[in-house]
């Protein structure tokens, strides 16, 4: 099936457009640029077709990797209908990405660069969802990473970018670390990385001795995709990451990168069903995540921050069904939010295309009629979001609310609360953005056709995606035996009830912004306290900085280098040893200075120490 | 006298011809040591087919009578381990003196005459099979590596030369003493025979005695790793060296310590390894979080890079008394690495030095702007060294990591911290290098990769991405190696050989027969 031509194709248009583009033409680098991508989209569907129903996996191996001893890891691609899903949307929305950016990025300066840069993320990304066991998932993992520091930096004069590129490769790899020690103990305890062998032995376990370490592997992996999901606590990184060119934001931060971790758990649905307390876990940190983020979003004032923390919150979403084993029902979100989230980034991006680079809320306004098309693939991107019946986000939040009824009632209350404040804060978004007058000092105009072309195909997937692609019924064969019997019936007062939120925040935020403007001014004037915390992120960027970051910088240049190093290491012992032997050198040396007359001396004493001995010991007689 | 023993004597030749060329010629003695140098790489390179087709024994054996008494003979050989190190010395030579071309203007003919005795002391610390000539090859080391640091370095370039050369000496003469004594057991300087012996129990150690052998053999090494807290030597040799200096130092010569430690401890002293392979390993940690911290924190890069040396060689001491099969692998696939992506580093910083003239940070930023390709080539080297997989490094590390979990998780826990520190320091020393404005002073003496700088970091980038994908190039070999000599360590035959005294084993061993 030559699945390895699914990454190549990508890998080679980054290396065209890397190794040549200072000398090519934008046409050339475009069609390379989208080109492969667009070849990689048609070579996953032409496989799909191919290998058509795809109950079973269907695994390539290509060449060992490393070996050592006992243990082995080869280069092996497989996909099922799990990773199938994960191919369309990531090579779909990546396509639609690519042209997008062609027109966005089109006067940037290293215009090859971005691209080559896009590519090679498709390259890690499909790698990440090919891979056939954990140590190639995670290659994939850390590669997704690396590109995310590259073009969340790409504007790299500025400091804040570079910064931000560097914060959230840092703080992934503090999740890598969750990743990697996760492996670590995978191998020790089954002896491979192969997802079939790992998923098999750990079913075939008996539950009292593998509960406790297959609880720590998940809680591990957990710590992996907190990292890469933005949950918390690791979360902190993805906001910042908007200082990247928008579609890298729409394409990286919320499409495909960011879901890798959901993706992760619901491949180890199998290892994760084994451990009801890492089960927990993972539905505590999402749900934590989706309410705490989805505060934040109500009260930012850039345009992207607020879908950046909406984005954080949608993921905690995911993170709840997974945690709640609804693991078709996470997918079915990520599905379905790439859909709309990228639109919504699409969208902001062509705003504050039109705006001239202006990216805050309140110095826009009145768009509506400047920028029509931009307006209504937004107004559709939101009602997706918001969970409008029948559009594709109210579908897998359907889903999701199902299962949390299922479980614990206080968190699907919780997630309904959420459900709210999500329809609200996009829905103020888009009040503040397109309605009212126009606050700002440009002349907007409306993006090209090549950037609302591929904003039209992504509001139509987000007005019937949901109902079009059945992912839970797509996934069945993937989680059957692993998962009991996810499906659940549910009844109209359910739908009706689950359906209300989306409903309210809508109007609520209409009342607010629209409809009395003034409201929102007072409110935040009667609540400044609770605004301030949000509208300073709970201060948990100053927190870390002022707990971990600055300590381990002073102690290490203070105390560890200063003192330690240069100080009792180096100038203590070394120094003192080499000063010691020099002391005890020079005092040798004055038995031999040179001077006739110590040399005298020194023979007289010498002379009475022996004949002293000899008298001492009776040997003189 | 076969191809090994051409290899040997072909540096010493290269090293005395050398000598005699006109010193006034530059471009000559050049021209020649570069040659010279890379036909001696060519002629490596026939090495490596017989010796991968039975890597678990030595091959290319040649045991010579070379003083009769003592006892000392020109014994050498090379299994899998050796095999690489050695081709990693051949391969960074000409390189070195490529990189040197323009760096260094006075003294010339000497400098480029060590290089080659330098490769001359590698190759043969690495293939000596006899523990006199190994010592012999290791002093030999020493003394070119002591002239390029006292002669071309920087500013305190004295003091550190004598640093570099009273720290090694230390534990060197501790070693010789315990070869000596070896030597008055055993009646031999022959390490293949002094093992058979310990095998037969021909040769046996008290408790006693071995620990202190190991102990006299491990603090040599252990120097020269460096191993926590014996590496203050290290920066300082690193920044007053000539760039050439620092590469084969880092690539190479600190391999030289964990070689011995793998080669020599564990084999010899299998029980005295176990028994303190825990407080081995925690001051390996310790290295590894430390360095990683105080590289962090660094002002100049070569002290940085210096650092993070400190932090990489604790991952191979790990690995290495983790006492498994993963963590020997990794812990060798890591020596190879290391020697790639912080050689390489070097030589970039060493660039970076002959545009502007400071090793300072903060004389630096914005250098993507004039240099990108420049800037490129360090950015793919930073994500080699900081264990990007599909790179070097990663493999290596990844190994070491997963033979010291299945000894002890926490070891792999606190280890692993390393893993994320190293992405801290490198990321931002990057940042703080090439991002952001350029100022003046840097747009004006910046500019992108010539010709032969290219020339000189290629390979290295080349094999970068060569380790990290075609990993079983090198693996098998070095994992057949290391299991010759993990079978000499199994717990039970060493039970056995403690528990009963000398000759009641030689008498079990006789019966078994």
């Amino acid at each position: 099936m030559q699945l390895w031509l699914i990454p190549l194709l990508p890998l080679a248009g980054a290396a065209i457009n890397g190794f040549t583009g200072r000398r090519t033409s934008k046409t050339v680098q475009t069609a390379v640029a989208i080109g492969s991508v667009l070849l990689s989209f048609l070579w996953v569907v032409k496989t799909l077709m191919a290998l058509m129903p795809l109950e079973e996996r269907y695994v390539e191996h290509y060449f060992t990797w490393m070996a050592s001893g006992a243990f082995s890891v080869g280069v092996d691609f497989a996909v099922d209908r799990l990773t199938a899903v994960m191919l369309c949307v990531v090579t779909g929305i990546g396509t639609l990405i690519h042209i997008y950016a062609a027109g966005y990025m089109h006067d940037e300066e290293g215009y090859y660069r971005f691209f080559a840069y896009l590519n090679l993320f498709m390259f890690f990304m499909l790698i990440l969802v090919l891979g056939g066991n954990f140590l190639l998932l995670f290659v994939g993992w850390e590669g997704v990473g690396l590109c995310s520091y590259l073009l969340i930096g790409f504007y790299f004069l500025k400091k804040s970018a570079s910064d931000a590129g560097k914060k959230a490769f840092i703080v992934n790899r503090i999740g890598d670390f969750g990743f990697s020690l996760a492996m670590f103990l995978i191998v020790v305890t089954f002896g491979s990385l192969d997802f079939p062998t790992v998923f098999a032995k750990a079913q075939a376990l008996p539950v009292e001795h593998s509960v406790g370490i297959v609880t720590i592997i998940c809680l591990l992996l957990l710590v992996g995709a907190t990292g890469k999901s933005a949950q918390i606590p690791l979360y902190v990184w993805l906001p910042d990451a908007m200082e990247g060119p928008t579609p890298v934001s729409a394409l990286i931060h919320a499409a495909t990168m960011v879901t890798a971790g959901v993706y992760m758990c619901s491949r180890s649905a199998a290892l994760f069903m084994k451990a009801p307390i890492a089960m927990d876990t993972v539905a505590f940190v999402g749900l934590a995540t989706a309410v705490m983020a989805a505060t934040i979003g109500l009260v930012q004032n850039d345009i992207k921050k607020v879908y950046a923390y909406s984005t954080v919150s949608q993921l905690g979403y995911m993170f709840l069904a997974v945690g709640l084993g609804a693991f078709s029902a996470g997918i079915y979100h990520v599905v379905t939010h790439a859909f709309f989230k990228a639109l919504l980034f699409l969208g902001a991006g062509s705003v504050i295309h039109a705006c001239h680079h202006e990216q805050d809320m309140r110095h826009m306004g009145g768009l509506r009629s400047k920028i029509p098309h931009t307006f209504n693939v937004l107004l559709i991107a939101a009602l997706a979001i918001a969970g409008f019946p029948f559009m594709s986000g109210w579908y897998s939040k359907e889903e999701i609310l199902g299962a949390a009824h299922h479980h614990h009632m206080w968190m699907y209350w919780a997630a309904w609360i959420t459900a709210g404040m999500t329809a609200f804060y996009v829905f103020r978004s888009i009040f503040l953005t397109f309605f009212g007058e126009y606050k700002g000092h440009a002349h907007p105009h409306e993006s090209p056709w090549s950037m609302i072309g591929p904003l039209y195909v992504l509001a139509a997937l987000s007005l019937v995606g949901g109902y079009v692609f059945n992912i839970p019924h797509i996934l069945e064969p993937v989680f059957k035996g692993i998962v009991p019997d996810g499906h659940m019936e549910h009844s109209l007062a359910d739908m009706i009830l689950g359906t209300s939120p989306g409903i309210i925040g809508i109007i609520l935020a209409y009342v607010v912004y629209v409809a009395k403007p003034g409201m929102a001014d007072s409110i935040k004037e009667s609540f400044s306290g609770i605004y301030n915390v949000l509208y300073n992120k709970y201060f948990v960027d100053e927190l870390y900085d002022a707990t971990l970051v600055h300590p381990i910088e002073r102690t290490s240049r203070n105390f560890l280098w200063k003192i330690v190093d240069a100080g009792i290491i180096d100038n203590g012992f070394v120094h003192g040893f080499s000063g010691a032997s020099m002391n005890f050198g020079g005092m040798l040396r004055q038995l031999q200075g040179g001077v006739i007359r110590n040399y005298a001396a020194w023979t007289v004493v010498g002379v009475v120490c022996i004949l002293g001995a000899l008298t001492v010991m009776g040997g003189g007689r | 006298m076969n191809l090994l023993d051409f290899l040997i004597a072909a540096p010493l030749v290269g090293f005395l011809f050398t000598l005699v060329l006109p010193k006034e010629n530059k471009g000559l003695i050049k021209m020649f040591t570069l040659v010279f140098s890379l036909a001696v790489f060519a002629a490596s390179l026939l090495l490596i087919g017989p010796a991968l087709e039975r890597p678990s024994a030595m091959t290319w054996v040649t045991d010579a009578p070379w003083i009769a008494s003592p006892a000392i003979r020109y014994h050498v050989g090379m299994d899998g381990v050796s095999l690489w190190l050695v081709l990693l010395s051949t391969f960074l030579t000409p390189i070195s003196i490529l990189l040197s071309w323009k760096y260094i203007d006075h003294r010339v003919k000497e400098f480029f005459a060590f290089l080659l005795l330098l490769e001359f002391g590698l190759i043969g610390v690495f293939v000596a099979l006899d523990l006199f000539l190994f010592y012999v090859f290791w002093e030999v080391c020493l003394v070119p590596m002591y002239f390029l640091i006292g002669i071309w370095g920087h500013d305190r370039r004295i003091y550190a030369a004598v640093k570099f050369f009273l720290y090694t000496m230390a534990g060197s003469v501790l070693m010789l003493v315990a070869i000596l004594y070896i030597y008055g057991k055993a009646g031999t300087f022959d390490y293949p025979a002094i093992l058979l012996m310990l095998e037969t129990g021909k040769l046996a150690f008290t408790h006693m005695e071995e620990t202190l052998l190991f102990l006299a053999f491990f603090l040599a090494f252990a120097i020269k790793v460096p191993l926590f807290p014996l590496h203050t030597w290290l920066p300082d040799a690193h920044v007053e060296a000539p760039t050439a200096g620092s590469v084969m130092l880092a690539a190479v010569m600190l391999k030289m310590g964990t070689y011995g430690l793998l080669r020599f401890c564990l084999p010899m002293f299998p029980v005295a390894s176990k028994e303190n392979a825990n407080w081995i390993a925690v001051l390996a940690i310790t290295g590894i979080i430390y360095g990683a911290l105080v590289a962090l924190v660094q002002p100049n890069m070569k002290k940085l890079v210096a650092y993070s040396s400190v932090s990489h060689l604790g991952f191979v001491v790990l690995g290495l008394f983790s006492g498994n099969q993963w963590g020997l692998d990794g812990a060798v696939y890591v020596m190879l690495a290391h020697g790639i992506s912080t050689g390489a580093l070097f030589m970039l910083v060493g660039f970076l030095y002959e545009r502007q003239h400071s090793l300072d940070i903060k004389d630096y930023g914005g250098v993507a702007t004039p240099a990108p390709w420049l800037s490129t080539v360090f950015l793919v080297t930073t994500l080699a060294s900081i264990g990007m997989p599909l790179l070097n490094n990663f493999i290596g590390e990844y190994l070491v990591l997963q033979g010291a979990a299945k000894i002890n998780i926490w070891w792999a826990v606190f280890a692993a911290t390393g893993v994320i520190l190293s992405a801290c320091y490198m990321l931002w020393m990057y940042q703080r290098t090439f991002y952001g404005e350029t100022p003046e002073s840097v747009k004006h003496h910046v500019h992108d990769l010539g010709a032969r700088e290219w020339a000189c970091i290629l390979p290295l980038l080349a094999l970068m991405i060569w380790m990290g994908v075609f990993a079983q190039t090198f693996l098998p070999s070095i994992g057949a190696s290391n299991k010759t000599i993990l079978d000499r360590t199994q717990p039970t035959r060493n039970e056995l050989r403690v528990a009963l005294p000398a000759a009641a084993s030689t008498e079990v061993a006789n019966h078994g027969r």
